[in-house]
This record gives structure tokens, sequence and C-alpha cells, in this order.
């Protein structure tokens, strides 16, 4: 498989990163290199093998349904880049 | 309609679990509240935490499950679910993807007498998204957004009907149906005003008698059962127009207007559609025992379709008055309530649905708001099997028990209601009223019996309603056949 | 430099108090931290307030916790509240969390003064600490080498002692690898073995914090502080915390050392000091063999593949809307996000990024990501046979020695492949320790010492045992 110019695009339209022309080429470039380095695994057989998404054989890990302290609102909004009262304020979804 | 095409119609439930806390975290579901102000490190997805799945989420996931007559496998687990949209906190939603909660249910549905079985394909769990609120009129004429997250991570149930549907009637006695149970087994509210049922309809239109669906559109923000039947309509009727055009439908999302009446376009930045789904590594898989769920069904209450069979069956209800009472769950368990101490359930029903439901609609209440308790109700109907009170009383009686929850048996009192039934005093009453109506005496004692009707009448009026009818009618007529 | 229970004595025995230790170690931390680049915040006025409060406590004949009064590190990717945490990120430069990681929550609670907080690869993606975004960390070894990464910062501040611990995260090896490359002890949990929650996800199933230290008692008294279940975090194992320094000192005799022929295809001069710790391993009772972990040459692209769709997925979140950094000239809430990110993002994140973005893609996701999970059950596999026949298996840390800064910066594949004795142990889960074996041209060689799940007590044990056989983790160098 190789990545194409129209991919690139594609893949960073998804990720939300607003690569500028010279980033496309340069990542067509770059991703190539490492997907080739990733084609290594098809050397491998692995029809019958199970995946593993959690090394830990652990399941059912619940907590009850309990209310505890939420924050201070000011505690919410400390971070944020901008604020309208206790809103988060953005900019318009267009 | 047009009616060369077929309506195909799925629908996706989302409905709010009545959970205390979210589905992650410890802050609270209650509707409402300042803005983010139920939102915490967790459900505010700042770097670093860590989501721990709410025990009740997974109960109430299987208790819908069994509901739906849907299998509960016994493995289960979450997915990301991967896009950006600024109501959520992480970017991704946490849902389940290829092993939800439940699969194949189904639900059966009348629509004018025809029941129709309606499948249903998965339930899965998942989070809410937070609320945007647009500071200018319209989303495209404001230059900004303000976000409240105190939404996010309230517990949601996804329910995804199979494309079953045939018409907006079945769409709406579908969601009716599955409101009906979810509020039986005490999972949801189920509040459209308040969102927490909403639903999104899945519409294509193909020519009767064609085998390939048509393509389908997708309508979201469905929040009352009128905005889903007319935004059905509109959709099918859209279609057809598109198509009788020539035109081709296109695979899409779109929202309901609720002011315009319309469906429109969602199309935008936002909407490329690749949810790159994977295995939450956050959370370890569910692992549900058949004991577990075992429990779950032993401790699942009596459901509308079978409580309606029950009252039919047993109580020998006719299939209308089943309806009634099991239209609502609260207004149900009232009727069995008071079916413990009233061997008469067409004379419950009668009460209920008559003088008393028109006494709460007049008050502006319902019957789960309504201060009348199941004791008082049934002590209303034993003063009437007792003939202590007449039909007539008990309509003066019933709007004071709803006013301010008396019982029954202190108003009468309090008001003197009591039904004379002293033969004495009846026949006092008797002697008065046959005297001042020869007229009315004469006509019966020459045949014309119905006029026996107004001399009753007269007495009940000159007791003010509280003679016995039933001894007035007997002695009255001994009196005048003598 | 002290050890933890040295100056623990030391304290109370008054011969010196809380706050002339921490002034004394900010003092040369700050004129050491210049030339190596160790730190991304100094918390100077903190850490006296909390050696005060320590040196009250002992005044007042309170009990005092084990770490009391004792300097530390905290790698940036660990939140700490009130203390700006950025990741070695642009996104996250003005980040102040309102929340405590509970390793550090752990650590306050025994006393455990913060110095700092260490630098690092952005995002914990690097071997070489050069992909911060806002300084180099340097190899106190030789300052024109690299440190190691991700955790440069967290295992450089330890070999130049200025600090007595620290704590780093590893996904691929970003504590084991920078431990090796400075000569210092670091120890990488089994998943699952201490909590993960406040530290800023990398990759989900890999991450673990550890603790790294100048000599293994210390690291493993840090280890059992931190260790122990989290009802915070989903996947942390229910057991108690590790008790690693009742055994510490039993002897190795016969312990069964299996060394996997794949992972000794690197320079000849590390291979060469392995090979003398091994001996020395033999001359101390145990017994070494040669042993085969199959599927080695698989492990770094499934890794790579594995790591980067997590992190596409964990790094959604930086957006510019809740915290972090935003382009503020954008009138689209999506344009916003795209240019910020673009923006604050560095080139090796966004790199990934897109890798993992694409591997979850529709239409790749079997080739790429499901594959990868499936390699990973292989690998889990090689791993499960290998310890049926050895209590621990040992490897080198790195395949070369501390490199060039600058050497592999340009080349991806070049840098991923030195990850090559490290990533596998994310893989598959289990614990695995770094010490240093030896010195080549005056750099440390490091020696990873790898056991099975949950095994961290023997682990070390094994390379507590060693260590009192060497005098390697006795040298200081000198910062020059
Ligand atoms: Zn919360």
């Amino acid at each position: 498989m190789s990545i194409t110019k129209k991919d690139i695009i594609h893949v960073a339209d998804l990720a939300r990163l607003g690569l500028n022309d010279e980033e496309t080429i340069k990542y067509e470039k770059e991703l190539n290199d490492v997907l080739n380095f990733m084609e290594k695994l098809n050397e491998l057989n692995t029809d019958d093998v199970e995946p593993t998404s959690h090394v830990l054989d652990i399941h059912n890990v619940f907590r009850s349904d309990v209310v505890e302290d939420s924050l201070d609102v000011e505690d919410v909004l400390a971070n944020a880049p901008d604020r309208d009262e206790d809103y988060f304020k953005v900019p318009s979804i267009l | 309609m047009n009616n060369k095409y077929e309506v195909v119609i799925g629908l996706e439930v989302h409905v709010e679990l009545k959970t205390a806390t979210k589905i992650f975290c410890g802050c609270k579901t209650t509707f409402g509240g300042d803005p983010n102000t139920h939102v915490c490190p967790i459900c505010l997805g700042l770097p670093g935490v860590l989501p721990v799945v709410n025990e009740k989420v997974v109960e109430y996931g299987v208790r819908t499950g069994l509901a739906i007559n849907a299998k509960v496998p016994n493995y289960s687990k979450f997915d990301r679910k991967n896009y950006y949209y600024p109501d959520l906190t992480k970017n991704f939603q946490t849902s389940q993807f290829d092993l939800p909660i439940c699969e194949n249910g189904y639900l059966d549905i009348e629509v004018d007498g025809v029941v129709k079985r309606i499948g249903i394909t998965r339930a899965h769990m998942e989070e809410d998204a937070g609320k945007l609120v647009h500071s200018g009129k319209t989303i495209s004429s404001s230059n900004s957004s303000n976000v409240d997250y105190n939404r996010v991570g309230v517990p949601l149930l996804e329910i995804v009907s199979e494309p079953d549907i045939r018409s907006s009637e079945e769409a709406k006695a579908y969601v009716e149906a599955l409101k009906m149970i979810l509020t039986y087994i005490d999972v949801s509210d189920c509040k459209m005003e308040e969102g927490s049922i909403r639903a999104d309809a899945n519409v294509s239109i193909r020519l009767i008698g064609a085998k390939e669906f048509g393509t389908r559109t997708e309508t979201k923000n469905l929040n009352s059962l009128k905005a889903l039947q007319k935004a059905i309509e509109y959709e099918v009727e859209r279609q057809t127009e598109v198509i009788e055009d020539g035109g081709v439908i296109e695979q899409e999302t779109r929202t309901w207007d609720d002011e315009q009446g319309i469906t429109l376009s969602m199309r935008s930045k936002a909407d490329a559609h690749d949810y790159r789904y994977f295995p939450e590594p956050d959370l370890p898989p569910i692992i549900l025992t058949d004991e577990y769920i075992d429990n779950i069904r032993r401790l699942l209450p009596e459901l509308p379709e079978a409580r309606k069979k029950r009252l039919i069956e047993m109580d020998s209800l006719s299939v209308y008055d089943a309806n009634l009472v099991i239209a609502e769950k609260f207004l149900a368990d009232f009727y069995d309530e008071v079916r413990k101490s009233i061997d008469d359930p067409k004379l419950i029903v009668n009460y209920l649905m008559g003088d008393y439901y028109r006494e709460l609609v007049a008050v502006g209440l319902d019957f789960s708001s309504s201060p009348v308790s199941t004791k008082d109700f049934s002590e209303l109907l034993k003063l009437l099997q007792e003939k202590t009170i007449s039909g007539k009383i008990a309509k003066e009686i019933i709007p004071l028990m709803v006013k301010d929850g008396k019982s029954p048996k202190v108003i009468v009192e309090e008001k003197g209601l009591v039904q004379i039934s002293d033969t004495g005093a009846i026949e006092a009453i008797i002697a008065e009223v046959v005297a001042a109506n020869p007229k009315a005496v004469d006509d019966y004692k020459n045949g014309k019996g119905n006029s026996i009707g107004f001399l009753v009448g007269q007495v009940m009026k000159a007791s003010k309603g509280k003679a016995n009818p039933g001894i007035v009618n007997e002695l009255l007529k001994s009196v005048l056949d003598k | 430099m002290g050890k933890i229970k040295d100056i623990h004595n030391q304290l109370l025995n008054k011969e010196i108090s809380a706050v002339e230790l921490i002034k004394e170690y900010l003092a040369n931390l700050k004129v050491s931290e210049n030339k190596l680049g160790t730190y991304l915040a100094i918390t100077e006025e903190k850490a006296i307030a909390d050696a005060l409060a320590i040196d009250k406590k002992i005044s007042n004949g309170e009990s005092i916790g084990l770490l009391a009064g004792i300097p530390m590190g905290i790698k940036d990717n660990i939140s700490t509240k009130g203390i700006i945490t950025t990741c070695g990120s642009k996104i996250l430069e003005n980040y102040k969390p309102v929340y405590n990681a509970t390793v550090v929550n752990k650590l306050y609670h025994e006393g455990g003064i913060i110095l700092g907080k260490c630098n690092m690869d952005e995002f914990a993606m690097g071997s070489s600490s050069e992909n911060s975004a806002y300084k180099l960390v340097r190899n106190p070894w030789d300052i024109d080498r690299v440190p190691g990464g991700s955790s440069g910062g967290s295992a450089a501040t330890v070999g130049a002692e200025e600090v007595v611990f620290s704590l780093g995260s590893d996904t691929g090896g970003s504590i084991r690898q920078p431990a090796g490359f400075c000569g210092v002890a670091g120890m990488k949990p089994t998943y699952g073995r201490v909590s993960r929650y406040g530290l800023i996800a990398y990759a989900s199933s890999l991450d673990q914090i550890g603790p790294i230290a100048k000599n293994v008692e210390d690291c493993a008294i840090v280890h059992d502080i931190i260790s122990g279940y989290d009802k915070m975090d989903s996947t942390s194992a229910n057991m108690p915390s590790t008790k690693s320094l009742d055994n510490i000192n039993r002897d190795i005799k016969g312990l069964r050392i299996g060394v996997p022929k794949e992972y000794f295809g690197g320079d000849e001069k590390v291979l060469k000091t392995l090979k003398k710790a091994l001996a020395k391993f033999e001359e101390m009772g145990a017994i070494v063999e040669e042993t085969s972990l199959p599927h080695t040459e698989y492990a770094l692209p499934a890794y790579y593949i594995i790591a980067s769709a997590e992190a596409s997925s964990n790094l959604a979140r930086f957006d510019g809307v809740r915290y972090g950094a935003r382009d503020f000239d954008q009138n689209d809430v999506t344009d916003m996000m795209s240019v910020t990110r673009d923006k604050f993002f560095g080139k090796e994140v966004k790199k990934r990024i897109m890798i993992g973005t694409y591997a979850l893609s529709a239409g790749y996701y079997d080739a790429y990501y499901l594959k990868a999970l499936k390699v990973r059950t292989l690998l889990k596999r090689d791993f499960d046979e290998a310890f049926k026949k050895y209590d621990v298996l040992i490897t080198p840390v790195a395949p070369t020695l501390p490199f060039k800064i600058g050497e592999n910066i340009k080349d991806s594949i070049t840098m991923y492949l030195g990850d090559i004795c490290t990533v596998t142990i994310n893989l598959v889960g289990i614990p695995g320790i770094a010490i240093p074996c030896g010195f080549a041209d005056g750099l440390p060689v490091g020696m990873q010492i790898l056991g099975k799940p949950f095994s961290e007590e023997l682990l070390f044990n094994v390379a507590h045992r060693f260590e009192q056989n060497n005098d390697f983790h006795l040298r200081k160098p000198e910062v020059k």
C-alpha cells in the first residue's frame, strides 16, 4: 500500500491537522517510509490468532452509582482559552 | 403520498438512563443546573483522567435488553468513536461498537388494531455530549457559541431498530411502546421535553414490491413524537418528489427544523464520516454471567403486555379499558393497589378514567402528581359499594379529595353528605312530595309508569341528593301502589 | 548524594533540616539545570514551604513518611495540581492542572518534595528528548549526547544528582532507555501495577509510570510507595503495593537467567559490556542460558501502529476549546481546532497522529491495527514460553551507546530502531528494570532485566544483588 497526497489530506482532515502544502508533501514521504516499515507484519500469518487489546486479564471493573463532588465552576474554566460568563466560548460552527 | 412507493423506516432511539451519576464519573445527572457545575476532571476530559464504568448503567442496559426480548451476550466491551465536535470533551465518544450489551430483540406495536412486530438490532451503552448554546439568533448567524458540559457523560442507551417500520404512525407507536416499557422497568424517565428520550430516523422509500432498499437519509434531533411523525412525513414527501423528478436521494444526515417544519441537510466541514472505532483501552471488558443476567430477569417487573393480558383475562376488562389502565405504569400500579380491596374491576376503571381523571385534567394534574392515595380512592369506592354515598355525592367528593388530599370519609362527615337510608326519614319526604304533586300521582295511577321518575327526582331534590335512590324507588312504589 | 534511608535518618536525628537539605539541592539544581535542560518548571517556593512543614513535624515529634524531605522530580506528563504541566508541548504551554495524579498524591503523602517538572519529548514521543518543544535535555555523562527519551529529564536529573529520585513514564522504553543512557536505575512496572490516573496518556494500553533513582534500593522504595490498586484506574490490578525492600537482599544462587539472542544485535561495545555482566551473574551462582523470542523483529512495527493509533485518539482532546493553546484568528470552530493543532503540536507528534489516524481509518483497520494486535498476541506467547524456563530475561536496554545530539533526529526509522530492546516489553505488559552494567567510552551501558507479570520484587532483588557486586551506581558524572 502506498499513501497518496489525497490520503494525506483526508487523514489530516480526520485528525484536525490543518497542514500546509509543504507539510503535506513532507508527510506523504515520511508516512510512506513508516508504513513500508510496518509492512513487515504481513510476513506473518495471523489468521488464527486472537488480537490482544488488553494485556491484563481483568474484567468488570465498576463503580457504584454514588454522587461525588463536582468541580467548582471556576476550576472547570480555570484553563479555558476563552469564556463567556460560566460557559466555554468557541468560534461559531459554520 | 404517492402510493407507488413503500416507506422504510429504522429508528435509533437514545434513552437517558436515570442513574444518580454519570456513566464514567461521580457527577450527578440531574437535569438543569447552572452551566458547567455538574462537571469534574473526568467528564471534562482533562489530560490524564480515566473512566470507571457505573455499575447501574450495565444493570439498566441488561434490564432493558431483557424487557425488549433481546439477547444479552456474556461478553461485551466499550469502544471509542472518534470525531471532533466542541460538545465532546475528549473528541471521541465512549460507546460500544461490535459487542453491544444487547442484540436481537423486538417489540410488538399496534396500529389501527393490527399488531406488528418490530425487530430491534441492538442496544448499546454510551455517553451523552454537552450542549452548545448559540449566542446569535441562528447557528449560522452567530459569531460564537457557548458550551455547557453538564450533560457530558450522562449515560445513554441507544436502541437501534431494524428497518421494519413502514409509516410515521408505526414509528410513533414504536416509540410509545418503547417509552412505556422503559418507564415500566424504571430505567428512564423518558421525558421528551428534557431530551431524556430522542430519536434519529433513517428513512428511505422504494417502489412497492422492490427487493432492494432505497438510499436512506438520517434525520436527527427528533425530540417529540410530533416532530418524529412530521419529520418522517416530510422526508417521505421530499424523497418522493426528488425521485419523481428523476433525481437521486443522497445518503446524508439531515436535521429537523421544528419552526419551519422541514428537514435540512447537515452537510458541513465537521461531517467527515469515519469514526475510527477501536476498543477502549482504558476500560476492561464486561463479562456477564448467566447467573447475573437471570437475577435481573427475576427482578423484572410485570411488563405492559403481560399486564394487559392479565387485566383482560383475570379482571375481565375490555381491551379498551385495559389499554387505558396500562398506558402509564403509575396508573397501572394504582389500579392494582385499589384492586386489592375493591372486588369490582369495572367500577375501579369507571371512576379512575371517568370522574377522577376528568377532575385531574380540570385542575391540571396527572395521576402521578395527584394527592389522592390508593387508600382514599379505595375508600371512596367502598362508600359507593356500601351505598353510604351515591354516585352524585361521589362527584361532589372527588374534587375535594383532589384539592387537598382529604379522605372521602372525612369529607362526607364534614359536609354531612352521608346518604339517607333511614326509611322513616325518606317516607316523610315522600309524603310531602306526593302531597305536592297530585297530577303526577294521578298520571302514575292512570298507567303512565314513567311519571314515577319525576317523583323520584323530586324526592332526591328535596333530600338534597342524599336519599338513597334505591330505597326511594322502593318506598315510593309501595306508597303509590297502595 | 544521599540515599533515601540515610537522609531519612539524618532528618530524624536532626543532623540536617529539611529546609537546609532542599535549599542545598535547589541551589545545585539551578546551576546544573542550566547545562542539562532537565526541567520545564522549578517549584522552589512550594519546595521550601513543604520542607518547612516537614521540619515542623519533626520538631513537634510527629511521625514523618519515608520520603519526607526527599527532593524529587516529576515528569512533565504527570498531572500536578497548581503546577504547570506541559507534556513538553506548546499546546499545553500554560496549562495548570486542577487535580493531582494518584502517584503524586502518594508521594506527597509520604512527604516527598517536588523540585520541579522534568523535561521530556513532547507527549512522550521520542527516544532522545530532542522532541521537547522547549529545550533539549543533555546527557550528564557527555553534554553533546542525548540522555535518551522520552523521560530524558527524569533520568538526567537523577544521573546528575539534582534530585534523589524522579518519576518517569514508559510507553515503549521511555524510562528504561534514558535510565540506561544516564547510568541510573529505572523500573517500568507491570501494566496495571501503578495507577495511570493523572498520567497524560500517550498510548493507554502501553503507558506505565515508574521510578528512576541512583540506586536500586531507592528505586524499590519509591516503587513500593507508588504501586498498588487505584479505584480511579479501571486497568489497575487489584493487588496491594509491592514490598520489594523485604526481599531485596535475597540470594540469587540458582536463578535461571534467559538471554534472548534476538536482542544481541547491536553495538559491539554494548554487547561486550553486557556479556561481562552476564559472566558476573554466573559468578554469583545464577544459571545463564541463551534463549529465543522468535517474533522480536515484528515488535517495532506493531508497537508503532498500536501506540500511534491510541495516541491519535488520546491527543484528540487538545483542540483549543477547554484548556491549552488556541489560535484566535479563526472564525469557525473546525478551522480553529485544525489551525491550533497544526500550530502547537510538534512535528513528531503530528506524524504519529497521522500514522495512527490512518491505521484506524476505514479500510485500513484490519491491515494495520488489528494485525498489530494479533502480533501482540504472538509476542506475548513468546514470553509465556520463555518464562516457563527462566525466572528472568536479560538484554541490553538499547542497541547503542547514547548517541550524539542531532545524530538520529532526522531519520525516524533509525530513531525507532533504537527502541528495539524496549518496546516489546510494553506490548506484552511485563515489568522491566534498567540498571547500569558497565561503561564504554566513558558512557554508561544499560542492562534490562525482565520478569513475569507482577515480578517487580524479584527484579529489584536481582538488580540489587548485581549492584552490590559492582560500583557502577556509585560513579558520578562531571557535568561539563
Ligand atoms: Zn464528572
